[in-house]
């Protein structure tokens, strides 16, 4: 089944750290785009969200057309951000969940600055797995 | 070769479980270390000030990354939005993880609104320190107030943190007092929620 997704990491200063398309669905030419523009749409009512609610899965916030977008904020303010279209929410959930351990071993790494992008090669690969597997 | 297990090779971090770690670190090489981050500090700066600032940073690394892995490890995913729940969270989980034990007081300020004191009655970074005369009110507790710092900060709470001597009367050395004063935002947010 052909799902679009895209997944962000948005550190705590708004600086996008970490972005991948990981739907398996064909891309259109200026899909990209307006995928990150939704995403970035969403973020402010994130905001405000994550000071009423002490869980760190946030669900569906946001809807355009047919995407919906969720989000995760982790303790140190760090959101995941999934733009897609299936209504899976468990799958979503224990997506969002392994990805913060692999995002936390990264944060462990002491050369790493907290809010810079994650280059990692491997951590790219093991999310996209993640979402194989997951969405 | 007798006794060689089987032990699973791990080509990446990332590929590694979280685990616990553990409980217990070597008291003396944590001294050892510290001592070395100081000795190594004095050398790059000419004055106390600059001093304090530098072994804040560090603790800022260390707290930011405490947050983290704590709020995952121990507290199941629940993230803290209210003053007091991050303050308790700091005087006891955070103490206990990194100290062994959780912190002597947690005292709100009487004079500012703003305010929060945390005591103990010997850091464990100064157990093995003794500041020269000629430095003055300089503390190595600056490290910790760092780390303070760290965890509010990720977690939304901006704030002043330093790391004071407060002279008890019965005892030889003084107890240290780490002061924490908000950011203007943090009330009014607190505030709002009510």
């Amino acid at each position: 089944m052909a799902t679009t997704a895209c997944f962000i990491i948005v550190s705590r200063n708004e600086i996008p750290i970490y972005e991948a398309e990981v739907g398996s669905a064909v891309k259109r030419e200026d899909a990209a785009q307006l995928h990150q523009f939704i995403l970035h749409a969403a973020l402010d009512i994130v905001q405000d969200l994550a000071w009423t609610t002490s869980a760190m899965f946030l669900k569906a916030i946001d809807r355009f057309n047919d995407l919906v977008v969720s989000v995760y904020v982790t303790a140190g303010h760090t959101r995941f951000m999934l733009l897609h279209d299936s209504r899976n929410d468990d799958g979503i959930k224990s997506f969002f969940q392994e990805v913060h351990e692999l995002y936390i071993k990264i944060l462990l790494n002491p050369l790493y600055l907290p809010g810079s992008r994650i280059t990692s090669s491997h951590f790219d690969t093991k999310v996209r797995a993640l979402a194989r597997k997951y969405l | 070769m007798i006794g060689v297990g089987k032990i699973k090779q791990y080509s990446n971090v990332l590929d590694k479980p979280l685990s616990k770690g553990k409980q217990e670190v070597s008291l003396s090489a944590f001294a050892f270390l510290f001592s070395e981050l100081v000795q190594y500090n004095q050398t790059q700066v000419d004055n106390i000030a600059e001093l304090e600032r530098r072994l804040e940073d560090a603790g800022y690394a260390v707290g930011a990354r405490v947050l983290e892995l704590l709020c995952h490890r121990d507290k199941g995913n629940r993230r803290e939005t209210r003053l007091l729940g991050i303050l308790s969270f700091v005087h006891s989980t955070v103490w206990k993880v990194l100290f062994g034990k959780v912190a002597d007081s947690l005292e709100k300020g009487t004079e500012h609104e703003d305010e929060y004191m945390i005591s103990e009655k010997e850091l464990l970074v100064n157990r093995f320190i003794s500041i020269p005369k000629d430095m003055g009110t300089f503390n190595c507790g600056a490290f910790v107030a760092g780390i303070v710092r760290g965890v509010l900060d990720s977690a939304g709470f901006p704030a002043v943190v330093t790391a004071h001597f407060v002279p008890v009367e019965g005892q030889q050395r003084p107890r240290t007092t780490i002061l924490i004063k908000f950011a203007e935002e943090v009330l009014r947010r607190e505030a709002r929620l009510g």
